[in-house]
């Protein structure tokens, strides 16, 4: 079981890279889909065999994070009549190197931190932080307001990611992080309401107000 | 001993099948028939009965380089363990030897192709010299991966090791890092023997070729010496490739040995395939694939050093 979780958290990893060498937005949305499949798969082999509550997670997270997002960022494209190049801030191979670095302070950090032994999976963790770390990273260079969705979406996997150590713990915990793709999808409503083309006009948080229905 | 000498024999005898049946495949794919598989043979023989023409405008590096290609890709064979076990020449860091003579049959290649004073052809030396220089840091990290699994700084001790998953049971510490490596060393076969998706060697049109372009100007012998070094250096980043893919250092000579030769057609058959079904990437797309290569091999390094 240990080596089915770990060739997921690879394919999860190697996502990650293909997220940030992606040059298309749909090939962007295509990767965000895969990766949040290989994430559903997690909690069936995770902390021994499938139990009734890794099943309905697994099925939950494979249809939300999987299937609806993605496929909602791409009505949301179609909808918003977006240009499908990704516009980055810094260069793909700059990126790539930049998700390299994180990759290894990831490892290295994960390494250094004092975690309880139930947590101590060789790779969950550091993978999860290299994760978050490219969400980040896609969030701050990737100049249009879709790529900054997808890079909240990989960002919100770290996070997910983070949690599934803790839930034969916590469970509510990982299930409360699902909710957080209720925001990303008021997030791609928001894009096809205002037609955000290319970039919000403004970070001013102040205009997030406006939101109303 | 005996058994490394028979592998070189054999592996730089059947060289010049492996560009007949990518052809083959790539004619088939497509629909068409198809040059004979062995057609390199009979151009090796042609070309080595003509004379060779030199441009007035060359100096003796352009007639050179040929002979330094074929040389350095001949050493470097002598560095691999085509057998599976152990080269005919082996010392610790004969890694680093192996890619940088290599290097200097590039460099050679190169200077040869700007002695000829064309543009296009100095065009086609600085995209060459451009695509190594990124294949390069890639190579190395695959290298290291494979230095660190096997404690070893030869090519001997890494492709000829029993650490391979496979020998000693499936060992997931190892499997990862040895496919990431083995996707790497791919993309710089195919970075290194000008295939697609970095150069198409069937291109029409001087102005977007990488490696074609560079042997335009050479003829008869000289043509020759390049294509039959182009040959064995594809059948030698091939057998790299294998070494990583299916250790053979436990099992009887002669199964290596038809192994090798085996693995070697899968890979051509795989280079065919891939010419059929992609196109070249825009020159400015290279150096993101070779990058991305060297971030899978970065990687497997992440993986093996933890």
């Amino acid at each position: 079981m240990t080596q089915i979780s770990d060739f997921l958290l690879l394919a999860i990893v190697l996502v990650n890279f293909a997220l940030l060498g992606a040059t298309r937005l749909s090939t962007m949305i295509r990767a965000v889909a895969v990766q949040g499949g290989l994430l559903g798969l997690l909690p069936l082999v995770l902390h021994g065999g499938p139990s009734l509550h890794a099943v309905g997670l697994a099925v939950g997270t494979v249809a939300i994070k999987g299937v609806i997002l993605p496929r909602f960022l791409t009505w949301a494209i179609r909808e918003a009549a977006l240009r499908r190049e990704v516009e980055p801030r810094i260069g793909f191979v700059g990126s790539l190197l930049l998700g390299v670095v994180a990759m290894a302070v990831a490892f290295a950090v994960a390494a250094r931190l004092p975690l309880p032994p139930e947590l101590a999976r060789p790779l969950l963790v550091p993978v999860a932080l290299a994760t978050v770390m490219v969400g980040f990273l896609i969030l701050t260079t990737r100049a249009k307001a879709v790529t900054q969705v997808v890079g909240y979406l990989a960002l919100e996997n770290g996070i997910y990611l983070f949690g599934l150590t803790l839930t034969e713990q916590v469970p509510f915990l990982v299930e409360i992080g699902v909710l957080l793709d209720v925001f990303v999808g008021v997030f791609i409503m928001g894009i096809v309401v205002f037609h955000i083309n290319r970039a919000f006009d403004s970070l001013d948080a102040e205009q997030l107000a406006q939101l109303k229905d | 001993m005996s058994s490394a000498l028979a592998s070189l024999a054999v592996v730089l005898l059947v060289a010049p099948v492996l560009p007949g049946l990518i052809a083959r495949t790539k004619a088939i794919l497509t629909g068409r028939r198809g040059q004979p598989v062995l057609q390199l043979y009979s151009d090796l023989g042609r070309l080595l009965r003509k004379g060779a023409v030199y441009g007035t405008a060359t100096t003796w590096m352009f007639a050179l380089a040929p002979v330094v290609v074929l040389a350095t890709v001949l050493c470097a064979a002598l560095l691999l363990p085509l057998d599976g076990r152990a080269a005919l020449i082996r010392f610790s860091g004969d890694a680093v030897a192996f890619a940088y003579v290599l290097a200097l049959g590039r460099m050679a290649l190169v200077l040869g192709a700007m002695d000829t004073g064309s543009s296009f052809e100095a065009m086609g030396a600085s995209r060459e010299a451009t695509v190594a220089s990124f294949a390069e840091p890639a190579l190395f990290l695959a290298l290291v991966v494979l230095a660190v699994l096997t404690q070893s700084l030869s090519l001997s001790g890494m492709l000829g090791s029993r650490l391979v998953p496979g020998v000693e049971g499936f060992r997931m510490a190892a499997a990862a890092p040895f496919a990431l490596v083995a996707v790497t060393l791919f993309i710089v076969l195919l970075a290194e023997t000008a295939r697609v998706p970095v150069d198409d060697p069937a291109t029409h049109l001087e102005l977007t070729m990488i490696h074609e372009v560079m042997i335009l100007d050479h003829s008869g012998p000289d043509l020759a010496f390049l294509l039959y070094a182009g040959a064995v250096k594809l059948a030698l980043f091939g057998s790299i490739l294998v070494g990583v893919v299916v250790p053979r250092a436990s099992l009887a000579p002669w199964l290596a040995l038809g192994l090798l030769v085996g693995g070697l057609v899968v890979v051509a058959v795989l280079i065919g395939v891939i010419e059929s079904v992609t196109a070249r990437l825009r020159l400015t797309r290279v150096p993101q694939l070779l990058v991305a290569a060297a971030t899978l091999a970065a990687l497997g390094v992440i993986l093996v050093l933890r």
